[in-house]
């Protein structure tokens, strides 16, 4: 039977292959659907859905609203600037309060990591992880593996470079995680500062040579730089950065082969990548922002099916 | 397990040929006219009236076009089975134009009434009719008749109607089929 391995989408830690493939599949189904004249499907009609999202975000909140209402959901939205979590409620007590308006789906991005974790514990409903902290997000890491198999044909064998401040990316860990179940080879590019200490207990290869990285790539998964968590100097200067890190058309015209561009948004122009690479035709990023749509249609539809009439 | 033939290859051979003249009645050259065969298991019928259409009518400019009704269906949630869906494929307009649904068995009439939903996704055509290889009388949960059948039968709620194709490796053929 086909049916997630999993309760909650908290991350990809928790998954195994067959449920990445189960999305992957019904994410093209939905694909296929927010592409007809009428992008809707009422099959969640009776779900109500809360997005609580306790810190910033714009493209995940627009496209997981966006794959509420294509589904027809009922959705209510929350974010912490404008909520009494300001006045010192907690987390349990704000999300009890709103699961008394009878929401049957939460979808939870938070600061703290486990955030996502803890209130499966303690709540009745489904938790998908939007984002906590620098931990997990699993459906950006699902939409990426996704794009990466619409554009390559597989996952499998594939070797990934993850480039940037992976310190501070729950994008980064979420792929690795993702990348690795699906059997591609993930390689970090960064500076050492804003490369974790254990990385390599994860069983991912650091490279401090950017240009040896790409060489030995097939797709380039471009960080952004999270200058709002960087409370002390991780690197001498932006213009630094750009010059040992930033992707370039010279540098990927240097490397003689079409390397497959990703980035997670938003992106600092000019810093991690220029706007010639961000556009061309080896870039890969708005077919991820169209993907995030489908799959995350598709990983409510499945949680959604596990909620017995 | 009891299995009972209802119809064998020969009598499928004719019903479709009947079909086919049907549908040639009302839609002449089917300029206006295209068939959606029912995701999964009415896309046997409909591929095997299109090539009698084609290759016996001469009837060359036909479209046909797969639609699944899985995320529209009225009991997500409430089986034990989660759904699979399937391929949608229409890859033309259906704005304006006469519609053919077409199914191997009418049974509860549930699917045929997730399928006007879902057509609508797609445009508003000028009509919508239903061709059916099976109709299973008496069992109906909606108001919904075909336009075309194959035949008709009668059985009990607890009787299983399947259809086999050549095209899955089995007969061409129809069975009925009970617990005892």
């Amino acid at each position: 039977m086909k049916q997630l391995s999993v309760d909650n989408l908290l991350g990809i830690k928790y998954l195994k292959n067959e449920d990445i493939e189960l999305i992957f599949e019904t994410a093209n189904h939905f694909k296929e659907v927010i592409n007809r004249p009428i992008k809707k499907v009422p099959s969640l009609r009776d779900i109500t859905i809360a997005n609580l999202f306790f810190e910033n975000s714009t493209r995940t909140k627009l496209s997981f609203e966006l794959a509420e209402k294509r589904l027809s959901a009922d959705i209510i939205n929350f974010s912490a600037s404008q909520s009494s979590v300001k006045k010192g409620e907690t987390l349990i007590d704000t999300v009890n309060n709103i699961l008394s308006m009878k929401v049957d789906i939460v979808v939870m991005r938070h600061p703290n990591v486990g955030a996502g974790v803890f209130l499966s514990k303690h709540v009745n409903a489904k938790i998908i992880n939007a984002g906590d902290g620098a931990h997990e997000h699993p459906t950006q890491a699902l939409l990426d593996s996704y794009s990466i198999k619409e554009k390559l044909g597989t996952v499998k064998g594939k070797k990934v470079v993850i480039i940037g401040d992976v310190l501070h990316s729950r994008v980064a860990l979420s792929n690795i995680f993702a990348l690795q179940l699906q059997g591609a080879t993930v390689k970090i590019c960064g500076p050492t500062t804003l490369i974790p200490k254990y990385i390599s207990s994860l069983g991912v290869t650091v490279e401090t040579n950017l240009k040896k990285a790409l060489e030995w790539c097939d797709v380039a998964n471009v960080l952004r730089v999270q200058h709002e968590r960087m409370d002390i100097k991780y690197f001498p200067s932006i213009r630094e950065y750009t010059q040992l890190f930033g992707i370039n058309k010279e540098i990927l015209d240097s490397v003689g082969k079409d390397i497959v561009i990703m980035h997670p948004g938003p992106i600092n122009r000019g810093v991690e990548i220029t706007s010639d690479v961000a556009d061309s035709n080896q870039s890969i990023i708005l077919n991820q922002v169209e993907n995030g749509v489908a799959i995350r249609m598709a990983v409510i539809y499945l949680l959604a099916q596990q909620i017995k009439k | 397990m009891a299995k009972k033939t209802l119809l064998n290859a020969k009598d499928i051979h004719i019903i479709l040929h009947r079909l086919a003249c049907q549908l040639i009645e009302n839609h002449d050259d089917f300029s206006n006219t295209v068939l959606i065969g029912l995701q999964p298991r009415g896309i046997f019928l409909a591929n095997r009236l299109i090539q009698i259409l084609r290759k016996d009518y001469n009837i060359s400019s036909i479209n046909l076009g797969h639609l699944d009704i899985t995320f529209y269906r009225d009991d997500f949630r409430r089986r034990d089975a989660p759904l699979e869906a399937s391929n949608t494929t229409i890859d033309f307009i259906v704005e304006d134009k006469k519609v053919v649904f077409i199914d191997d068995v009418l049974f509860s009439g549930r699917s045929i009434r997730a399928a006007l939903t879902a057509i609508q996704s797609f445009g508003r055509p000028e009509s919508i009719e239903l061709l059916v290889l099976i109709d299973r009388r008496f069992s109906r949960h909606l108001p919904i008749q075909p336009d075309y059948k194959g035949t008709q039968v009668d059985v009990i709620n607890s009787e299983k109607v399947k259809v086999s194709w050549k095209e899955n490796g089995e007969k061409d053929a129809v069975y009925i089929i009970s617990d005892n």
